[in-house]
């Protein structure tokens, strides 16, 4: 399966995912700008993606927790999510993801 | 005036790489002081994820985070090490005895013969919440830490957020600010239960003004809050307010340690797998905050650059000194320092 992450300079990339890993995981794994820094305990909202407005619906909703965080971001939009949260599986292949300023390293 | 603490290690940074780095220089001898930006020991895993279970720590199926940091406190007490919280190392400069001379937003100066960057992500600094403009407010009546409880005295204080920071504070400003208002974006909290009933409480007797809802912006002139405008379920609101505190919690930031002239590869410090030593001879950097080929950031990478980079710090510490490798299971010696034999 795939997910299709675009960066923030606009790149748009492949990845290559796997069944039950987390969307983090896999934008972290191929080397993409993502900070990521409590691991995916959904501690901090330094994996914070915004969802193509067509794959958002397809999606979980998410966690008390994970909204709260997502409100501490400057750059929070209606489909955002964190990343850490996305759990991939089959139905996800090709999901479609933006990598937002909030998760950049630097 | 500038505190002087002369001592053998400074570690930088309290997360439980920096509590094992006690020690293993411990039972070496070597005496240490700790420096860490939050109020208690920890680092990540009592800021970002106490309560989450930790599965990959050798010997601990299962540990929380702050279940981790208390076993370390414990372990780590015969060698009483020196905590000094809440405090930011600004500068690292080597003397020319050899010496390293710390200095820190606390006014203290430490003379160590070694350093350790135990920093892990970097220094913990308040998040800033998502409202437009709040830097022009900032300092002056946006607060994102209560330094002087006095500065709240007789004001009309906005809290913002939905942690123990928050709840704490509005227990502990209540009794001396002119009023207070508590917001967050909705009814349930993730704080202490006791607190969130004492908050209760308050609010049920008209002390304080629970509102659930979001801040939509600000109002006030040259920096001087007059009020905290809201986006509620029931629609705006405004809150008249000379003094917020939003509790969004933090982010890490590489912060000081970049000016420090140490080699760096991606904002990390780029050691030997050796001694775990920086390019400065006499600054070690181990856990997540180091780079060398190979790396993976688990704590128990850190734990065995802990193991490796005290046997180099010894002989930076006691020059010519002869080190005898020994196992605590059968060392008196060690037992003794450990307090149990």
């Amino acid at each position: 399966m795939k997910i299709v992450v675009t960066d923030q300079a606009g790149e748009v990339h492949e990845l290559e995912g796997l069944d039950g890993w987390r969307a983090m995981e896999v934008i972290r794994d191929w080397g993409l700008n993502i900070k990521a820094e409590c691991g995916g305990a959904c501690s901090c909202a330094t994996c914070h993606v915004w969802v193509e407005e067509a794959w958002y619906g397809k999606l979980p909703a998410a966690s008390d927790d994970e909204e709260d965080l997502i409100y501490s971001t400057l750059d929070q939009k209606p489909t955002s999510r964190l990343s850490c949260q996305i759990l991939l599986s089959e139905e996800l292949d090709g999901l479609q993801l933006t990598l937002t300023p909030s998760a950049a390293q630097t | 005036m500038s505190e002087l603490i002369e001592t053998d290690v400074v570690i930088i940074g309290a997360g439980p790489v920096g509590l094992f780095a006690v020690f293993e220089l411990g039972l070496l001898d070597i005496k240490c002081h700790l420096i860490d930006i939050l109020d208690r020991p920890g680092g990540q895993c009592a800021e970002l994820y106490p309560e989450k279970p930790i599965y990959d720590i050798p010997g601990f199926p299962v540990v929380t985070g702050q279940g981790l940091v208390d076993n370390l406190m414990q372990q780590i007490a015969p060698f009483s090490p020196e905590f000094h919280f809440s405090r930011i190392v600004n500068s690292v400069e080597k003397q020319e005895d050899g010496r390293f001379k710390l200095t820190t937003d606390a006014d203290e100066t430490f003379l160590c013969k070694a350093v350790v960057i135990a920093a892990g992500g970097g220094s913990f600094q308040p998040k800033r919440p998502p409202v437009a403009r709040i830097e022009a407010y900032e300092g002056k009546s946006v607060f994102y830490a209560v330094r002087k409880m006095d500065d709240f005295r007789d004001q009309d204080v906005v809290i913002v957020g939905g942690g123990d920071s928050a709840l704490d504070w509005t227990l502990n400003l209540q009794p001396i600010a002119r009023s207070l208002t508590l917001v967050h974006r909705r009814p349930e909290f993730k704080a202490a239960p006791a607190s969130v009933n004492k908050m209760q409480e308050l609010a049920a007797a008209g002390k304080i003004n629970f509102l659930t809802g979001q801040v939509s912006h600000l109002e006030g002139d040259n920096g001087q809050l007059t009020a905290v405008h809201l986006s509620m379920a029931s629609g705006e609101a405004m809150v008249h307010a000379t003094r917020m505190l939003p509790f969004f919690g933090l982010t890490m930031k590489l912060g000081p340690v970049a000016d420090w002239g140490l080699e760096l590869n991606d904002n990390l410090i780029s050691v030997d797998t050796e001694k775990f030593e920086s390019s400065v001879p006499g600054i070690f950097a181990i856990g997540d905050i180091n780079h060398y080929p190979g790396k993976l950031k688990l704590i128990l990478s850190g734990f065995h650059e802990a193991a490796l980079m005290a046997q180099a710090a010894k002989a930076i510490v006691s020059p010519g000194e002869r080190v005898v490798f020994q196992y605590t299971t059968s060392s008196t010696k060690l037992q003794k320092k450990l307090g149990v034999a």
